[in-house]
Order: structure tokens, then C-alpha cells, then sequence
């Protein structure tokens, strides 16, 4: 039974719900952080987006950016011990948020999904893969064992594995990563549901059945009309599949734009500093690797103001003392959270200032803007 | 400054190149084809059991059937004194001889080696059920529960298990009910543990999140997702345990603590084969029932170690 708001209709009508008006999935100022003996840990904090039916949503940051604690927090599966969430989701007009574990169970599978990281260790080794796929379908669908079974090898089909009458026998230890991710994906597909998040689904695998899951998933978003949010921490990757994308940095939403806006009006210089550091291949052979200087902050005592201050190469006191709200300027749709934003890739700060200056990118900003190259420290030190 | 149109080039273009190099993506299939004769390699090299294995599970089985149907074959009364008989050698007429007061020493390994199983199996079995639910539950709801079963079960693991035994026996009484209640109790934190350490480790894994995520109860869980995997070292730790509480077992009774006399146990038939010098005059009545359990433990041993190393092919390819 559910508990508060939504009353009964979160659990028994979720199938009918589809005719819900307005975007899939709304979260609003949702809040997660960490009880730690060293203090409490911010790993999402403050972070509201919308995602409409059928669309691909992209989150994009490093690691320590809050991305996967995000996706994890807006299923609800974090452990309720020392874990502090607040704000809301609201998943086809319920509120995941309110919902106990046992309404939960109804959402989670049949309309809200998880595609996991690492396919070597999100496969049950010791269960046959077709059991782990007709699991769900008897439990959601109510399917009887052959029924269940069938469905089982039409999906297997449909990601892509040859003679799937076999492999609905087989074990996960006899498939190879990529085959592998794609019983995840059937897995997570079993069901037809509506939203289905993919944690960094291809980081385990190799770079060439990279693209192949990744156009996988696309044309069976397109087939079955699913909305996906895609987290990863490579812009390229979500560069040619996301309708928008969301920059994450800390805990925060830094930038929140459609994918073509994003690319071509970067407004936050930390989104333009994770396009400078995927590698080019026009980039003549021996080029250096534009890395960002310095580390993600600390989440128990993030920096004052904006929190990418100290590794932004233009930062200014005022980007040190206050921190820039989430705003757009023109395109309503392009938010962004940055005091100087970036105009046709130059920076609006007023001057470079020597003191914080760091790495071969704040280098050649510096030289961009007519200004000899400051000396490169690491922006660590330079902080410290 | 790079071209924007450049970075999402570089996208596709890597695409391309993917898709054009011969051997790495030309189709799905090519691909997947191979995959498929290296998975079935995988499967086909299992490496057999051995000689030493099978010869380990007949012996074991033997002494299964023998105990179990010792009533239904030749056998002699295990308490009958043949006074024509005393102290003879293998023969005929008795296959391993008869001890000082001529009871058939064949007879007497047999439903001796009754003691011994069932109290190793049935206590095992006791700590399984209760041990064996404790743990799997512990190591997946972890929180309170846990740190209390835990507190619990080193508490009962603090007390020296064999005195313990000893006291409560000469309270209660040796009966083999008794003793396989009590050494069943001394199995449980022992089989607690190591299935809480296995149910620990499996339930943080990401499969269990995943099962989560398809809409499974708790109970569904820890059934068809965790117990499957402690089931391996459960098996290989239950056959460890059966081999040692068929020792203790055998310590009690050559202590005089377990079943009474006349009633033979493997223990008390080796206390009586080393009593009143008969280990210099008559060698064999301690020499089968030491045989008999040397190689029980070993044959049991062996089979869980086997077992072990079979369910450890399948991990290492992951």
C-alpha cells in the first residue's frame, strides 16, 4: 500500500498512467548526502530537471560529480542508513519520493528500469541468463513459465544474440562483456518500461561494443518509445544520442542545455574544459591532452562561491565569494550556473588573473585573450 | 578554441572507424560468432574429477548404505559373545576378527559407524537450519540485527566448545540424541559466520541491487539470489564440518561421554581396542574402527575440497 501523497493509485493504477500530462519524470531541488565520520557529504545538492516521454536525457561529469549517486537517489535505492535525501521525484505524476519499498517494487522493473555499469557483476553468476530475464516478467507481467520463457529468447533476439534458444540456457560466465551488457539491457527492457536509466552502461566495455550498445539502445528507445537518461562521464558518448544534457560539478547542476546548444553555446567553463579534454583525432600526433588542473573539491567542505573556482581559469573574487545561481540568458532552455559566462568560447571575466591560473588550458585561454601565458602550478598548491 | 562541429564529428568519426575496420565491428554477427566458440571452449574444458574424487564418494557411500541397511545384511548381533571366538583374527567366518569377548568386529564397525554419521549429519543439519537462516539474513539485512546475531554468536564461540559438551553431558546424560542436540548447538555460530561472510559479500554486489531494481522482495532476494552463490562454500564448509564433529564424536566417546556401552561407536570400539593392553595382544579391534574413520574424514575432505575447486573454475572466469 502506498503511504502519503498519491493515495492508492501509486501502487494499483501504474500501468494506466500513461495517461499522465507533462514531462515523465520531474525532480525538484532534490537533495542526497552522506553521514561520514569526517562530517556529511553532499553528493547531490540542489538538482531539479525534467525528463519528457520518449526523450534521452545525458548527464555528464567526472567521477566525484554526484552523477551516479543522482541516478541511484532518484530510484530510491540508496540504503536509508546514513543517507539524508530530500526534494522530490516525481516519476509520471507519483512521487517515487513518498513511496515505501513495497510500492516501490511495483515501479521499479514494469516502468522505471536500471541498465548497471559493470555487466560482469550485475549478472546473478550462478542463475542462467534466461532465468534472470523471466524473473521479472512472471513477477510483473504475471506470465506463466513458457510464456515467460519465450518472451525470454524474443528478447534475447531483439539485443542482438544470435540463436537465442540456446542462450537462454547459458550462464553469464560463458558470454563476453558485451554480450553480457546486452542480457543487462534485456533484462532491464523485459518489462516495456517507460523510463530506463543507464549508468555509465558501456565503461566496462571495449571501445568498439561501445557503439554497438549504445546504437542498441537507441533503436530500442525509438522502437518501444522509452525515455533514457544516460550517465556518463563522456561527453562524446552523449554527444550524438541525448536531446539535452545536463553538466554536473559537485553535487550541482552546472550548465543544462538541448545537445546542440550545449555544443555550440558552452556557457560554463567547465563544460568547455570537458570538451578540451576528450582527444581529437585531427590532433597531430604527440598533441598534449588538455586535462583539468587540480581535483574535484571536497564535498563535506565544498569551496565558498562557485564551487569550480579554484580550477576554472577565469575565475574572479566575486566567482570566489558568491555562488552563481542556476539562470539563462535568451534561450530559455540553456541554463546555466556561471557569474563570466563563455561567449563564443571567450571568457566575459573582466581579466585573467595570474594568481589562479593553472594547467595547459588555462595557458592557452590566457594566450586566446592576448595575454602572455601565465607560469603553470597546480592549482592544488596555488589554492592551498 | 576547437570547432564545436569538429567535437561532434569526432563522435561519429570514431564511429566510422569502428565500423570500417575489418575483424573488429564488421557485423554483429562476425562478433558474436566468435564469441560464441570461445564460451562453448570455455564449457567443454572442464577439468574431470579425478580417480582419488570417485574412489572418495564410493567410500562414503559404502559406509551410507551399510549404515543405513546394517539391520537387513548378514551381519551378527553386534552385542552376541561368541565364547568359541575370542580375540581371533580376520576369517571366514568373521571377516575382521572378533575382539576379547568375541563379538564379530565387522558387525560392530557397522553399526558403529551409525553413531558417527548421524551425528555428524543431523548435527550439521541443526546448524545449517538455524546457523545457515541466521547468517543468510544477517549478511543481507546487515544494521542492528546483524550486530546483535553477531554479538551473539561470538559469545557462544568464546566458550570452549568440547568442555561445554562435556559438562552438559554428564548433566543431562550420553545419549545420541543428546550429544547430536549439543554439538548441533556448537555448530550453529560456526555456520553462522562463515555463511554471514559469504551473504555479506554477495549482497553488496551489484546483481543484488539489479534484482532489486526488477521489482524483487527481500525474501526473493536472499532465495534466488544470494543462496545460490553461498551455496558452494556451504557445502564445502558443511562436509568440513560433518568430518569434524564425527572427531568430537569419537574424542567423546573414547572419553566414555557418548553413547553407552555395550552400543558401539567408532570412538568407544577404539577406547575398548586400546583398554587392558588389547592394542599389543589384539590390534584389530582399534585398528578398523581407526581406519574406517581415517578414512571417512579423508574421503569427506577430499570430496568437499573437489567440490570447491570445481565451483572456483566457474569464478574465475568472471
Amino acid at each position: 500500500m502506498a503511504r502519503t501523497k498519491g493515495g492508492a493509485s501509486n501502487t494499483l493504477q501504474f500501468r494506466d498512467a500513461g495517461t499522465h500530462e507533462g514531462p515523465l519524470l520531474v525532480v525538484e531541488d532534490l537533495h542526497t548526502s552522506f553521514r561520514t565520520q569526517r562530517g556529511t557529504v553532499r553528493a547531490v545538492d540542489g538538482v531539479s530537471f525534467e525528463v519528457q516521454e520518449g526523450k534521452t536525457l545525458g548527464i555528464v561529469g567526472e567521477s566525484g560529480s554526484g552523477k551516479t549517486v543522482l541516478s541511484r537517489s532518484i530510484m530510491g535505492l540508496l540504503p536509508p542508513r546514513d543517507v539524508i535525501r530530500s526534494g522530490t521525484v516525481h516519476f509520471a505524476g507519483h512521487e517515487l519520493t513518498a513511496m515505501d519499498d513495497t510500492s516501490l517494487r511495483e515501479v521499479w522493473g514494469a516502468e522505471l528500469s536500471m541498465i548497471f555499469q559493470d555487466p560482469m557483476t550485475a549478472l546473478n553468476p550462478v542463475k542462467r541468463i534466461g532465468d534472470q530475464i523471466c524473473e521479472s516478467l512472471a513477477l510483473h507481467l504475471g506470465m506463466d513459465r513458457k510464456e515467460a520463457r519465450s518472451t525470454a529468447v524474443e528478447l534475447l533476439r531483439s539485443v542482438g544474440i544470435p540463436s537465442p534458444e540456446q542462450r537462454v540456457r547459458w550462464y553469464p560466465f560463458q558470454l563476453s562483456g558485451g554480450m553480457r551488457q546486452r542480457v543487462m539491457i534485456a533484462i532491464a527492457l523485459a518489462c516495456a518500461p517507460r523510463l530506463v536509466m543507464a549508468d555509465e552502461p558501456t565503461t566496462g566495455l571495449d571501445v568498439t561494443v561501445q557503439a554497438q550498445i549504445l546504437d542498441l539502445l537507441a533503436d530500442l528507445q525509438r522502437e518501444r518509445h522509452m525515455a533514457v537518461i544516460l550517465v556518463t562521464h563522456d561527453l562524446g558518448v552523449v554527444a550524438s544520442r541525448a536531446d539535452d544534457i545536463i553538466v554536473m560539478y559537485a553535487g550541482r547542476i552546472v550548465e543544462r542545455a538541448p545537445t546542440r546548444t550545449l555544443f555550440h553555446d558552452t556557457k560554463m567553463p567547465y563544460t568547455r574544459a570537458l570538451m578540451d579534454s576528450i582527444p581529437r583525432l585531427a590532433d597531430p600526433s604527440g598533441a598534449r591532452l588538455n586535462a583539468i588542473g587540480g581535483r574535484p573539491p571536497d564535498l563535506i567542505n565544498p569551496p565558498t562561491g562557485c564551487r569550480f573556482s579554484p580550477r576554472c581559469p577565469y575565475a574572479q573574487d566575486k566567482c570566489r565569494e558568491l555562488e552563481p545561481p542556476l539562470r539563462t540568458v535568451g534561450s530559455p532552455d540553456h541554463l546555466f550556473a556561471c557569474w563570466f559566462p563563455l561567449v563564443d568560447g571567450m571568457s566575459t571575466a573582466p581579466a585573467v588573473p595570474v594568481t589562479v591560473s593553472s594547467g595547459p588550458a588555462a595557458a592557452r585561454s590566457a594566450v586566446e585573450n592576448g595575454q602572455a601565458p601565465a607560469p603553470a602550478e597546480p592549482t592544488g598548491e596555488a589554492e592551498a | 578554441m576547437p570547432d564545436d562541429r569538429e567535437l561532434l564529428d569526432t563522435h561519429s568519426s570514431r564511429r566510422l572507424l569502428t565500423n570500417a575496420l575489418p575483424g573488429t565491428a564488421a557485423t554483429d554477427e562476425a562478433i558474436l560468432a566468435t564469441e560464441e566458440t570461445t564460451a562453448a571452449d570455455d564449457v567443454l574444458s572442464k577439468k574431470p574429477f579425478g580417480f582419488l574424487f570417485w574412489f572418495a564418494v564410493c567410500f562414503v557411500g559404502v559406509i551410507l548404505l551399510s549404515a543405513v541397511l546394517a539391520n537387513v545384511l548378514p551381519l551378527q548381533n553386534p552385542n552376541f559373545q561368541n565364547y568359541s571366538a575370542l580375540s581371533q583374527g580376520p576369517s571366514g567366518a568373521h571377516l575382521l576378527g572378533t575382539d576379547d569377548l568375541g563379538r564379530d568386529l565387522l558387525s560392530r564397525l557397522v553399526f558403529g559407524s551409525r553413531v558417527s554419521l548421524i551425528v555428524g549429519f543431523c548435527g550439521v543439519a541443526i546448524g545449517l537450519i538455524f546457523g545457515g537462516t541466521a547468517g543468510l539474513v544477517s549478511g543481507y539485512r546487515g544494521g542492528r540485527l546483524d550486530g546483535a546475531l553477531n554479538a551473539f554468536s561470538f559469545i557462544i564461540l568464546a566458550f570452549p566448545a568440547i568442555v561445554a559438551v562435556i559438562a552438559i553431558v554428564t548433566f543431562w546424560g550420553a545419549s545420541l540424541f543428546h550429544i547430536t542436540i549439543i554439538l548441533g548447538i556448537a555448530t550453529i555460530p560456526l555456520m553462522y559466520r562463515v555463511i554471514r561472510a559469504s551473504s555479506l559479500s554477495f549482497a553488496q554486489r551489484d546483481f543484488v541491487v539489479a534484482a532489486k531494481t526488477m521489482g524483487a522482495t527481500d525474501t526473493r532476494i536472499v532465495l534466488r539470489e544470494i543462496l545460490p552463490n553461498v551455496i558452494p562454500v556451504t557445502v564445502t564448509f558443511s562436509l568440513i564440518t560433518v568430518a569434524g564433529l564425527i572427531v568430537i564424536e569419537g574424542t567423546l566417546a573414547f572419553l566414555g561421554l557418548s553413547v553407552a556401552l555395550p552400543t558401539p561407536s567408532w570412538g568407544n570400539l577404539i577406547n575398548e581396542g586400546t583398554a587392558n593392553n588389547a592394542l599389543s595382544t589384539d590390534p584389530f579391534i582399534m585398528l578398523w574402527p581407526a581406519l574406517a574413520m581415517f578414512l571417512l574424514l579423508w574421503s569427506i575432505n577430499l570430496i568437499g575440497d573437489r567440490l570447491r575447486q570445481r565451483f572456483d573454475i566457474r569464478e574465475g572466469l568472471l
